[in-house]
């Protein structure tokens, strides 16, 4: 009897300890891959929050003691950060409701008119780098006079926005279904009307989803300013990397810059990250 | 029975007045994009003639700005620079980010938290990445050698050694941009069919067997979707270079990019940048050509 039972409850024992096992190993494999994201943000933090004799001591010290936020306000009061900040949000801001105001309807048009060809123009255009379209816009806007203006920066950025709206909205209006705007049609309604009261209150989702995809690539944008901008026109991105180069080399308040800069387009995420989701990898199954 | 019946009869003439109206709404766009998309491609390749500098008059030179190129030996290591950097930075993506689909493919307490944190980096501004990742690269203080010094590894010089410079940068490429991989792949997961699973596990599959025979197969369209977003956008790769090495050492991580914008904003030698531009452009577009073609023959078997 005994000896019957004996190696059963030790195989039982045993399961029990594998399935242990591999619950820490799944555990510890979580951790591996989720710790660069988080550490690298961590980081970054920790530099803004301490004093410049901690961020170039040796061994690093990672827990500021006392937190100070004096790299932030040295950040806003020396560089006048809040007149960068105002640049990127109208920027980025006109960019992005001029990128709308052609690329709902463009998206509506071609899924419903199945003019694919348009979506591979799209597409190239957004395979193309950014710096190519910059020489050409750059020769004329210097002939134009444009150069160091906030305009100049407005309509490079229409380079970013529009073809990810149209990309975004396009896809999305394909996933529509048709009955409802063709019962509207047949009742009458004109194609317009049809767009305007069937089509795009039905495509809202997607309207966010492309909006602040297009205002964060337009955030982030970074030559464009570099190159387009003079000193009271620069965006954010672009100010942030002149601090670095030509005013200081100080670990504090080039952190406490970059996290100025990229903190806005963090939570965006965070509030929408469902929708951020579907939206990238909608488009990138779609289109590819 | 009776609107089907309409619609049946007035279909072509319909669809076809339909379909010129809604050209309409797609021409302010294509008035946008004429003009700074196709415009600036066309004015590029036309620039591409001269011998232009900003500031001086042009000279129509016709292909000189290409017959230089074809023998100018920075631009070929700017060539090569690309191509080593964007092979790292594709394959490793691709599986790291394969991985953790499979990982956050499965519940666990936390996951919706967790995943949101792994894929912070995705949209965090490159500018202010780059930057943090400088600090992080360096020799002296950075915090990388101090890791590295936790577990007996010697200290590297990271971006500041000629060999390192492209896998240390590479390496920053696959923090920012392994979640998008991450995001593809797990949408794929998230649309697999269960009976192929029972099945085989009938048959007595082990885990690794499923995941080779099914699942891997299954998920290869969307591994070539994301293969193409990275391929392409590791090519366009850009603010992080130029913040991190500006190129550098010497002209140890020069890539295409990093070339054009030194001639044309270093130099203001906008011709020869354009010439640059349009080669640039062709191999772009020949590697998303290429990468259409797999897809669309991983599309059909």
């Amino acid at each position: 009897m005994t000896a019957a039972t004996l190696p059963v409850s030790s195989l039982a024992v045993r399961g029990r300890f594998r399935r242990r096992l591999r619950k820490f190993g799944f555990a510890l494999s979580v951790v591996v891959i989720v710790s660069p994201a988080i550490l690298v943000f961590l980081w970054m933090l920790s530099l803004s929050l301490k004093t410049e004799v901690d961020n170039v001591a040796y061994p690093p010290v990672f827990i500021p003691n006392p937190p100070t936020l004096s790299n932030f306000v040295q950040v806003f009061a020396e560089n006048s950060m809040g007149l960068y900040f105002w640049n990127s949000i109208v920027v980025s801001g006109l960019a992005t409701l001029i990128a709308l105001a052609v690329g709902i309807p463009a998206g509506y048009g071609i899924a419903r008119a199945q003019a694919h060809k348009l979506t591979v123009l799209i597409l190239i255009a957004r395979m193309t780098p950014a710096l190519s379209y910059l020489i050409p816009l750059f020769t004329v806007f210097q002939f134009l006079g444009l150069n160091n203006t906030l305009t100049a920066l407005v309509i490079t950025h229409l380079v970013i926005t529009v073809p990810i709206v149209v990309y975004i909205m396009a896809g999305h209006f394909e996933t529509l279904p048709r009955e409802l705007e063709e019962a509207a049609q047949i009742d009458g309604a004109s194609v317009w009307t049809t767009f305007r009261h069937v089509a795009m209150p039905l495509a809202r989702p997607g309207i966010v989803v492309g909006t602040i995809l297009a205002f964060i690539f337009s955030w982030n944008n970074f030559v464009f300013g570099a190159v387009l901008a003079g000193r009271a026109t620069r965006t954010l991105p672009a100010a942030v990397y002149n601090v670095l180069t030509f005013e200081q080399l100080a670990w504090g308040p080039l952190a406490a810059a970059a996290i100025v800069v990229t903190l806005p387009v963090l939570l965006l995420t965070i509030f929408i990250q469902k929708e951020i989701v579907i939206g990238m990898t909608a488009g990138g199954v779609k289109g590819g | 029975m009776h609107s089907s019946a309409i619609a049946g009869t007035a279909r072509p003439g319909f669809l076809a007045r339909r379909r010129r109206s809604y050209v309409f709404f797609i021409v302010p766009a294509l008035l946008v994009v004429g003009a700074v998309i196709i415009f600036p491609w066309l004015f590029t390749v036309w620039m591409s003639a001269f011998d232009w500098r900003i500031g001086s008059a042009a000279h129509f030179i016709g292909l000189e700005n290409y017959i230089k190129l074809a023998t100018n030996q920075r631009f070929h290591e700017a060539i090569l620079h690309t191509l080593y950097f964007t092979l790292l930075a594709v394959v490793v993506p691709l599986i790291a980010g394969t991985a953790a689909a499979l990982i956050f493919h499965r519940e666990f307490p936390l996951r919706g938290l967790l995943r949101s944190v792994f894929t912070m980096p995705m949209m965090a501004t490159p500018v202010a990445v780059a930057l943090v990742w400088t600090m992080m690269f360096h020799p002296q203080q950075g915090v990388l050698n101090y890791l590295l010094s936790l577990v007996g590894l010697p200290p590297s010089l990271w971006v500041y050694s000629p060999t390192l410079v492209i896998p240390s940068l590479v390496l920053v490429e696959i923090w920012h941009w392994t979640p998008l991989v991450m995001l593809i792949v797990l949408g794929g997961l998230a649309a697999l069919p269960t009976e192929p699973y029972e099945s085989a596990r009938l048959d007595g599959a082990s885990e690794w067997q499923l995941f080779r025979y099914i699942t891997l197969p299954l998920l290869a369209p969307f591994l070539v979707v994301a293969a193409v977003i990275r391929t392409i956008d590791a090519i366009k790769a850009f603010d992080t270079i130029y913040v991190i090495s500006q190129g550098g050492p010497g002209t140890a991580s020069e890539t295409i990019n990093l070339y054009l914008y030194l001639q044309a904003f270093a130099f203001y030698n906008v011709g020869n940048a354009s010439a640059v531009v349009v080669v640039f452009f062709a191999i772009i577009l020949a590697l998303a050509l290429l990468l259409l073609y797999v897809r669309q023959r991983a599309k059909w078997t």
